[in-house]
């Protein structure tokens, strides 16, 4: 089995010390030492420090939820007034080389795999343009032999046709080849790191590039040395510790825009779901209200950074969480490949089942209903 | 108030010294800020106006006011030259207000990139108006570059903080012959008030009337502030003595006359 931590032949290596830095921090936060009385100077600082961070993270701060949903809110109002953005992803290919254990994409699941063409690709564009969204997010599975570069390219360049926005959530590249590709008209990177406990990381990917952790660590640094515009990052929480996880998205984040201060920054906070009637009560699950202590920490630490509330939660939270700490939210969404239209129906397997599947003009008009002000698209493309 | 008192920016007169920010709108606030605080101009991210979308936040400006398009997503002069130039292909008209921005976390503009995207909107026929750090000697530069007008900022964007740059916001309206509009971080109408007795001609504001209570209201106060501003300075605010009041025996008296 390959060595997690040593690069493969074709992976770039770049100058940086902020995976150091981050480990540095999230290996060694203890947030059983955070009280109350930490938790309360944090909701009291206007600037956080990383340590206001780490008592806004810590189980202490969960009896202090109502306060930071308040404070988060307020920063919220200040940063991006009543403005929530609305987007849809796009799944292109479900090919995979990876064996992630948790993935319903790994290679190893015996799923309908499929990958668009062109023409299918358009279509599917077509239909989700007609729904007013101007902001798609491109995604594939990772398999740089089923959705090399070139492919993700043209499907960049068709996309620019039809939107205003162009994201992608695509295997980690080389610097080149995030050049190349916001070339074609993409601007923003989103790569989760899954896990940033690098032994857990060893043991849930077991084969592919995925298993080299600080080349995906490394991948947002890269693409915008490649000229992005903005990047996001996101631990898939509960799969490891998620307090020391969110820990290190947030510092990441921190870290990254430090050194490149034009980044923009954006977070998603995807979960596994706690089982539900499980008698065990398992303090790493992650249950609505970790996920909203998560959020509005970040919110808090990161005022100015966007964040992005998926379909795996339901409805009724997301209306909520676009008021509070979320700034982006999906709509019309299948994690299938090719169900936007009718022609492409279900070519492929959904990644992960979605607890909120409302179109577009239902999600429209749900921000509406909470005073909220819906907005397709803030960017222009130079 | 006097209505001869005009704000001419290149030589277009308006009678309200309120600018609207569009940044965080809403379709209520744009309604507010022209029917209860008299903006005539309004600022508008080109990269919120979609073609297709039917919130097109373009539909609720009526024809009467005057767009302000800003470059807001430019991370250098040229990106702000070519924001500019799709803004005035989309028919937003000749006005541009110059920002660039290389931080994302407390949106501070940058003055050497502004000035050289100045110099060249200016001489391709645009009305400048640069968005700037307070600093005399950038608004000097963009004077000299053309520009009709500078904004520079109070305090930190969407930060509420009020005239956190006073002494240098007073010491651009003291030296710069320009229309000078204190733009970004009035958070209060009361700070709005104090910049426009300084000698500021204008104030551009958006979170502080967007996340108000009541929108409506707020956008009124805003308008009296400005206005009560506006007259105090005109009035010429009375002296106000910093250390004591006036020797009885003067300290000049003993000069021959």
């Amino acid at each position: 089995m390959e060595d997690y931590m040593q690069y493969m032949e074709d992976m770039e290596i770049i100058e940086s010390d902020i995976m150091d830095k981050v480990l540095e921090e999230s290996l060694n936060y203890n947030y059983d030492t955070y009280t109350q009385k930490d938790v309360i100077e944090a909701l009291e600082t206007q600037y956080l420090t990383i340590d206001n961070f780490k008592a806004l993270l810590s189980p202490a701060a969960e009896n202090f939820i109502e306060d930071m949903a308040i404070k988060a809110k307020e920063e919220r109002e200040k940063h991006f007034g009543n403005s929530v953005y609305l987007f849809t992803p796009l799944y292109i290919s479900n090919y995979c080389e990876n064996y992630c254990i948790y993935c319903g994409f790994n290679c190893h699941n015996k799923i309908k795999r499929a990958k668009l063409t062109f023409d299918e690709i358009e279509t599917e564009m077509k239909a989700i343009k007609d729904t007013g969204l101007e902001e798609i997010l491109i995604l594939t599975g990772e398999s740089r032999k089923m959705s090399d570069t070139e492919y993700i390219a043209q499907a960049c360049k068709l996309a620019r046709k039809y939107f205003k926005m162009v994201g992608l959530e695509v295997y980690p590249m080389n610097t080149k080849e995030y050049e190349y590709l916001q070339k074609s008209g993409a601007d923003y990177v989103t790569v989760f790191q899954e896990t940033y406990n690098p032994l857990k990381y060893k043991d849930l990917h077991l084969a592919g590039h995925k298993r080299i952790f600080p080349y995906r660590f490394n991948a947002q640094e890269r693409a915008l040395k490649a000229g992005m515009r903005g990047v996001a990052f996101a631990a898939l929480l509960g799969l490891d510790d998620f307090r020391k996880d969110a820990l290190a998205t947030g510092l990441h984040a921190y870290y990254l825009q430090r050194k490149y201060p034009h980044a923009e920054i954006s977070f998603s906070v995807p979960r596994l779901r706690p089982i539900i009637n499980n008698d065990k009560i398992n303090p790493k699950d992650v249950h609505e209200k970790q996920l909203l202590q998560i959020m509005c920490a970040y919110r808090l630490f990161m005022p100015y950074a966007g964040m992005t509330i998926s379909t795996r939660e339901r409805a009724d939270f997301r209306d909520n969480i676009i008021s509070i700490a979320a700034t982006k939210i999906s709509a019309g969404v299948s994690t299938g490949i090719g169900s936007h239209a009718n022609e492409t129906q279900d070519k492929g397997d959904d990644q992960f089942i979605i607890a909120d599947d409302r179109t577009v003009k239902a999600i429209y008009n749900a921000v509406k209903d909470k005073g909220m002000q819906p907005v397709m698209n803030d960017y222009v493309y130079v | 108030m006097d209505n001869t008192d005009k704000l001419i920016i290149a030589g277009r007169e308006f009678n309200s010294r309120f600018i609207l920010g569009s940044g965080k709108y809403n379709v209520e606030l744009i309604k507010a800020a022209i029917e209860h605080a008299g903006a005539e101009i309004i600022t508008l991210a080109l990269r919120r106006v979609n073609t297709n979308d039917k919130e097109n936040i373009i539909n609720y400006i009526p024809k009467n006011i005057t767009l302000l398009p800003n470059t807001s997503g430019a991370r250098n002069a040229q990106e702000a030259v070519r924001i500019a130039k799709l803004a005035r292909e989309a028919g937003c008209g000749d006005f541009v207000k110059i920002e660039i921005i290389r931080d994302s976390k407390y949106l501070l503009p940058d003055n050497y990139e502004t000035v050289k995207a100045t110099e060249i909107l200016a001489k391709d026929g645009f009305i400048v108006m640069p968005y700037m750090f307070p600093d005399l000697t950038t608004a000097r530069d963009l004077v000299n570059a053309g520009a009709c007008a500078v904004m520079p900022l109070a305090a930190p964007i969407g930060s509420n903080k009020g005239l956190a740059a006073k002494e240098f916001i007073q010491i651009l309206t003291d030296e710069i012959d320009i229309p000078v509009i204190v733009d970004a971080g009035i958070g209060r109408p009361s700070q709005a008030c104090e910049a426009m007795e300084m000698g500021a001609d204008a104030i551009m504001a958006n979170t502080a009337i967007a996340t108000a209570g009541n929108i409506t209201q707020m956008a009124g106060a805003f308008k009296k502030a400005i206005e009560a501003g506006r007259e105090a300075y005109l009035a010429k605010l009375g002296r106000v003595k910093s250390k004591g009041a006036a020797a009885s025996s003067p300290l000049t008296d003993f000069i021959h006359a």
